[in-house]
């Protein structure tokens, strides 16, 4: 199971170094212009420690990812990831990830996120492609809906939460310094999040 | 005596500002400053801010400052790794960076001890800067 959560992970690395430009084109819009540039970073190490590195099990594995990301990020997305793959690690099952498990995992890094940036929802952060992700996922599982449908609702939910956060007013962040100049821009953090939520959602279906 | 830990996004400023605060002071007091990524970018680093606070002087408290956003977030990371008895010398100001290490290094030097120090540079008078 760890060679999956591996491989998946080596290629969410992949995914955030392609969007490095366009991640950084849309901080540079409301931010300090360097979400990609230091995501980049934290992935490139990432994969280096995944081509390297012998893992006993999805736990140790996130916590590797998490302690990586802490030291090579250096803005705010390295203590929210950090911490969100942090608290990740302490509930992940090291055998098959199950459907429950994994929404488990998601309130964790809610959780975590919530903690570390005394954010909430509808506050143009990451947290507004996660959140509605992780409720689409509760609500499916609770109605009966099958994993693989589950998680492309989940993936659609993620992606209209990354959206939503264009006209919101940022009050979070470097954006928050900027008030009404930061509407009519999406969220760095929520589309990088949302970049990881459908790596992660392609490569299981 | 009350120590002070400058943390900033950019190393000049973080250098800078302890340099200020040490022109105010004829006897040393625990201070440090952190500034940058560990590639030496602009940002912050939860592990250099680690380090930096194991090795000061803990014994009075000490004093963090820093100044944007994600600098907070790091030290409250970093902070995480201490024990809670370790944790309880630590306290993160509400004052300004520069202003902040100023005063705080001079109420320190006097010898006042961290409620005293912090009361000092939290005070809303540090921030005034027109009077007239």
């Amino acid at each position: 199971m760890t060679t999956e959560i591996m491989t998946i992970f080596d290629k969410v690395s992949d995914e955030v170094i392609t969007n490095k430009e366009y991640l950084t084109d849309l901080d540079s819009s409301i931010g300090d212009g360097d979400h990609g540039i230091n995501m980049a970073r934290g992935f490139s190490k990432v994969k280096e420690k995944i081509a390297e590195t012998t893992f006993e099990g999805n736990s140790q594995f996130l916590k590797t990812i998490a302690m990586t990301l802490i030291s090579t990020v250096g803005g705010a997305s390295g203590p929210l990831y950090g911490t969100a793959f942090l608290n990740a690690s302490k509930v992940v099952s090291d055998d098959n990830i199950s459907y429950d498990n994994l929404i488990q995992v998601g309130e964790s890094i809610i959780e975590g996120i919530k903690k570390r940036g005394k954010a909430e929802l509808g506050e143009k952060t990451m947290l507004d492609t996660i959140i509605p992700a992780v409720n689409s996922l509760k609500e499916s599982k609770s109605k009966g809906i099958n994993l693989k449908p589950a998680l492309k609702n989940c993936l659609k939910a993620a992606e209209e939460g990354m959206k939503a956060t264009i006209p919101i007013i940022a009050t979070k962040g470097r954006a928050s310094y900027l008030g009404e100049r930061s509407k009519g821009h999406q969220d760095p953090g929520a589309t990088s999040s949302y970049i990881v939520i459908k790596t992660i959602i392609d490569e299981i279906l | 005596m009350v120590g002070i830990l400058i943390v900033s996004h950019s190393p000049e400023i973080a250098r800078g500002t302890k340099k200020l605060a040490e022109q105010m002071i004829q006897e040393p007091i625990p201070l440090k400053a952190v500034g940058g990524t560990d590639d030496g970018r602009l940002g912050t680093n939860a592990n250099l801010i680690y380090e930096a606070l194991d090795k000061m002087e803990k014994e009075d408290g000490i004093i963090i400052l820093t100044d944007l956003g994600s600098a907070n977030m790091n030290v409250q990371l970093a902070l995480e790794w201490f024990s809670e008895k370790e944790r309880e010398k630590f306290k993160i100001a509400n004052a300004p960076l520069v202003e902040g290490a100023v005063l705080g290094v001079v109420e320190s030097s006097l010898e006042h001890n961290l409620e005293e120090v912090l009361q000092v540079i939290e005070s809303e008078d540090i921030l005034i800067k027109n009077n007239s």
